[in-house]
């Protein structure tokens, strides 16, 4: 077990459905070079996992923490070298940064909507593999999203017009 | 440009998510881009998809992708926050897909020098992403200034950042070293731990900067959690490499982290001690109690990481875990099977004898809901256990028999499998048993490999069990139910019996009549060689051809054959030409820890001598040798801890013979020259150097025992620790190494043979011998049976290497080749231990050589010459064996 100390810790962060589909995989590394070895790997990973409410596992040779919250499975996967608490701290602070960000309403519907929400905290979180910042405060602080809808006074008329025209559409296409 | 609806989409109707999924047709929303003013909302929502559609996977054409680039370097101009970061993002997502990225450099520098803190920290990290050396040293200054800002997020990335870039442009970041000391004293947590890590990455390679370093950070403390793991881990490597006493400060300051108010820091301090290579039971106390207290943690994780660490104490000091069994006991029941199954297996480990058989009950309630790496897991500890306690087989191999009958992966079948095998290997009374569950597993049994491997084993030890006929069966339905390859490795078994019971033969002559008729010609070919080896009825062939296969290296035939083709000669393909395979090494024992499966198809690898026979034959003066015949072990010439190291290796062929000196200048300041051999080259310090020479034996000898005394002879040039700058001017130094000795091991190759008697038949008893020898200074049969192999460098075959307990004879069975004359060698030894009951004590004799004789009783000629001519030379003194 010689490995170089290095602050490359997260091999991956992963947030699945419950039918085990990805929502967001980020892979710092090239354990799973190719979207067909990343997707069998989310597959075993989500049959191993979606059962048990435990929290920690071994797969393929690598650390697996996981928590899960209505229909969404969460995952931080790490060497199984690496001490099990680091990679315990990036899933709990990215847990924690949607939890308020999603306003404690952390489940999918909410999460679709929210994408650019996820993606800007887990750029905070994770940079390339290393631990950016583990205080989900901050990373809320930092990825400052703009509150709700612009106000209608703020926007111009034609704004409004736009998208009043772009929900009729939508509705009718559904 | 509407992509199919999920179905999922079009019961729920999710906007949202029917939005994302649909394929962006960057042409058409691009356009949005454009508008003016820009709208954000929507500029943001094209950004989220793309990005979305990137992550799921999906492929962009590298026109597509900078068409749509360049089309969002326009939104810089908009300063909605989210849009802005989101365009960070879709740089970072397409830099490897989208050409001429590095467009948006003005711009991200623009945002990285200015006033949005919000922008400045992502601003660094999309820049460093699309930049390369040179733009790098452009930014430098901005870089620089940006790594002691006093904003957190901005330092913090800007020290990430730099770390990504050491890979590339190790040069330019290595001038950063003092802002990253200076960000290493800052107060927030995690620039405090990226400058640490920065530092150390660029620092690594001088230890005496690292050991600096160390001793600064450990005695001013840090506040980081984080950064105190890095610094426990830089500290246990420096350890190691240092070898260190335990005594030394650094020991003392991983122990003191034991002590931190951090579980992040207490774990990683008490896995650092656990790993360390030589570790007391005293120095591991400390570590192992707050294992123990961790072990009744209600975080899980925190349960999984002490009992796997206690696991591994538990592996070499089992006793140091007794004081947890308690607490292991608690978590046998544990809701995660991970930490179940590893408390047990600790357990297992550390147990006593009589808690086996209920720790096996409890195992076997759960077994089947843990994940197949951690049956795997457990089937190593009953492996383990079996060892340990060899009464308890029956026990075991009932639980592996269930086992073996549940579902599970090839990589679990395997381990079990492998697992039954050795039992049967250690406990000949197990074996009957073994080999009916075995035969019971492959008559459903999935996996070819397994099933042509237990075939293989029933045709090896089938044959001598009291009752053969019963396998029969179990093969020959092999025969008719399954694939080729398992129908072939039937065949084979069944021609084993038939070789070595002349009651069988009879019948399997029928059977083997009827596989001539397989659809598959590996079958067929098969049946019909053995079905005419087994007709002649002659001891010799059926030795030759049926019990003992092939005992060359295959890619070294693999090489012969394919030279023969290149050179079309009139002469057959000879055999002698092909070099021998080194005996396979005894399975390690492996780990007993999850390892990662190897996702790689397996391949055979090339021996070590295959390797060796490819460098040597890359170099021109050694092309016209012929093969290799055998390689040494390596024998060190110098002491472990001095200047310079040289290891050698000897490699025989038909005579000639070559020495292969390995060199090492572990001297920072010196540069080597003219080393002889060396071909004039320099030896830069830390680098091995390699030099050969090559040895002609007179043409009447065909094997020499001598001695051969080295000096190493060259020029010395001071350099500059520093900078690596020689002197110009050097001195003619040497250095005496240790004497090289040429033994008997030299020219014999180890050749296994799996059935030795047949092998011993084969050679037949005119060339038997028997003599007598009497080995003064050697006090157990254990040692006399280790240096006679290391002597003769012979096999030892059918694991007659181990000398049961409580012996006072034993029969060691050795095989080997001598080069030069054709044909296998073999020595049977019976040593004998004489009957003087205190001959172990104190009162020993060294004239009286009556405690031990080696009664070499038959024995062939080649082998015979070989070691009458080691025993006869002067080398018997040395390797102390008398007449």
């Amino acid at each position: 077990q010689d490995t170089e100390p290095s602050l490359y810790t997260v091999k991956a962060v992963l947030i699945l459905d419950n039918d085990g589909d990805r929502l967001y995989a980020k892979y710092y590394d090239d354990t799973y070079p190719t979207v067909k070895e990343q997707k069998a790997f989310e597959k075993n990973i989500f049959n191993k996992t979606h059962r048990t409410d435990s929290e920690i596992a071994l797969l393929e040779g690598l650390t697996v923490v996981y928590k899960s919250n209505i229909d969404l499975f969460f995952y931080v996967i790490g060497s199984s070298h690496e001490n099990e608490l680091m990679l315990m701290a990036v899933l709990n602070c990215l847990f924690d940064s949607l939890s308020q960000m999603l306003r404690k309403n952390v489940e999918r519907r909410a999460l679709l909507e929210n994408m650019e929400g996820l993606f800007l905290a887990v750029d905070e979180i994770v940079d390339g593999g290393v631990i950016l910042e583990s205080d989900p405060q901050q990373v809320v602080h930092r990825v400052a999203l703009r509150g709700d809808d612009v106000p209608l006074t703020e926007q111009t008329v034609t704004q409004v017009l736009q998208s009043a025209k772009e929900q009729i559409k939508w509705s009718l296409l559904r | 440009m509407i992509k199919k609806f999920d179905k999922k989409d079009e019961e729920s109707g999710k906007i949202a998510e029917f939005v994302l999924k649909q394929k962006v047709c960057f042409y058409l929303q691009a356009r949005i881009f454009n508008e003016t003013p820009i709208n954000p909302r929507r500029c943001l929502h094209i950004l989220t998809k793309i990005i979305y559609l990137l992550n799921q996977g999906e492929h962009f054409g590298t026109t597509e992708a900078t068409e749509a680039f360049f089309a969002m370097t326009r939104l810089f101009q908009s300063n909605d926050q989210t849009l802005r970061r989101m365009c960070y993002l879709t740089i970072k997502e397409m830099a490897n897909i989208s050409e001429d990225v590095i467009i948006v450099t003005s711009s991200l520098t623009k945002d990285m020098t200015g006033k949005e803190d919000v922008y400045r920290g992502p601003a660094i990290r999309a820049l460093c992403r699309i930049t390369d050396t040179t733009m790098l040293q452009a930014i430098e200054r901005y870089m620089k200034q940006a790594i002691v800002d006093k904003v957190p997020s901005v330092s913090s990335s800007a020290l990430v950042s730099s770390l990504h870039m050491v890979k590339m442009s190790y040069d330019v970041v290595k001038r950063w070293v003092n802002e990253a000391q200076e960000a290493a004293s800052s107060d927030n947590i995690m620039v405090q731990y990226h400058a640490l890590g920065l530092l150390y990455h660029l620092r690594k390679n001088d230890r005496l900067a690292v050991t600096k370093m160390l001793n600064k950070f450990t005695k001013s403390g840090l506040k980081s959690p984080f950064a105190y793991c890095m610094l426990i881990r830089i500290a246990s490597k420096l350890l190691d490499e240092t070898e260190g006493g335990h005594d030394s400060p650094l020991f003392d300051f991983i122990e003191s982290c034991l002590r931190n108010k951090n579980e992040m820091v207490v774990y990683e301090a008490a896995s650092a001690i656990v790993h360390m290579p030589n570790c007391t039971a005293r120095e591991l106390a400390p570590a192992v109690s707050v294992l123990q207290l961790f072990c009744s943690s209600p975080k899980a994780a925190l349960r999984y990481a002490a009992v796997r660490t206690l696991n591994k104490v538990a592996m070499k000091h089992p006793s140091a875990v007794t004081a947890c069994n308690l607490d292991l006991e608690n978590l046998i029941t544990d809701s995660n099977r991970s930490i179940a199954t590893l408390a047990i297996t600790t357990l297992l480990k550390t147990g006593s004898e009589s808690s086996v058989d209920r720790l096996m009950k409890q195992i076997s309630s759960f077994v089947s809901e843990i994940s197949d790496e951690f049956k795997v897991v457990v089937v190593q500890a009953i492996s383990a256990l079996c060892q340990k306690y060899p009464r308890k087989h029956s026990v075991m191999m009932n639980f592996l028999s269930n086992m073996l009958r549940d579902d599970g992966g090839f990589e679990y079948k395997r381990a079990i499998v492998d697992c039954i095998i050795s039992i049967i290997e250690e406990n000949p009374e197990s074996k009957e048993t073994g080999l009916a569950h075995l035969c019971e597993f492959i008559e459903d049994c999935e996996h070819t490999v397994l099933a042509t491997k237990i075939l293989h084993l029933l045709g090896k030890e089938g044959p001598r069990t009291p009752q053969p006929s019963k396998y029969i069966r179990f093969i020959f339905n092999r025969v008719v139910l399954e694939s080729e390859a398992v129908r072939a490795a039937a065949v084979s078994a069944l021609a084993k019996f038939g070789a070595q019971n002349d009651d069988l033969l009879p019948s399997v002559l029928v059977l083997l009549q009827r596989c001539m008729m397989d659809s598959d010609d590996e079958v067929r070919d098969r049946a019909t060689f053995y079905m005419n080896v087994l007709q002649q009825k002659q001891k010799a062939l059926n030795a030759a051809y049926i019990f003992n296969g092939l005992s060359v290296s295959i890619p070294g035939l693999e090489k012969s054959l394919h030279q023969y083709t290149l050179e079309p000669s009139e002469k057959p393909f000879d055999m002698k030409t092909v070099p021998l395979a080194t005996a396979p090494i005894t399975e390690q024992k492996t780990e007993i820890a999850p390892v990662a499966t190897s996702k790689l198809p397996e391949k055979l690898a090339p021996s070590r001598q295959d390797i060796y026979q490819e460098q040597l034959a890359a170099i021109p003066e050694f092309q016209g040798l012929g093969p290799l015949f055998k390689s040494s072990e390596p024998v060190q010439l110098t002491e472990a801890e001095t200047e310079y190291v040289v290891r050698c290796i000897k490699h025989t062929f038909a005579g000639h013979m070559v020495f292969q000196f390995d060199c090492t200048n572990t001297l920072n300041d010196q540069l080597l020259q003219k080393v002889p051999h060396f071909s004039y080259k320099t030896w830069s310090p830390r680098r091995p150097m390699r030099s050969y020479i090559w040895v002609i034996y007179a043409s009447c000898l065909f094997a020499v025992s001598c001695t051969f005394s080295c000096t190493m002879k060259y020029l010395v040039r001071d350099c500059d620790p520093n900078t690596g700058e020689p002197d110009d001017d050097g001195y003619d130094d040497e250095y005496v190494l240790e004497d090289l000795e040429v033994t008997v091991a030299d020219h014999i190759q180890k050749v296994l043979k799996p059935n030795f008697g047949a092998a011993w038949d084969e050679v037949g008893d005119e060339f038997e011998k028997e003599e007598t020898f009497a080995l003064a200074s050697v006090r157990t049969l254990d040692e006399a049976v280790g240096n006679i192999i290391s002597f003769l460098g012979m096999q030892p075959c059918e694991r007659s290497d181990k000398v049961p307990e409580n012996k006072n004879s034993h029969v060691l069975f050795l095989a080997g080749e001598l080069m030069n004359i054709s044909g296998i060698g073999a020595g049977k030894l019976a040593l004998l231990k004489s009957q003087d009951r205190c001959s172990i004590s104190s009162g020993y004799n060294h004239q009286d050589s009556s405690l031990h004789h080696m009664r070499i009783y038959q024995f062939n000629p080649i082998v015979l010459q070989s070691v009458a001519f080691g025993f006869l030379s002067e080398r018997v003194n040395k390797i102390e064996i008398c007449i």
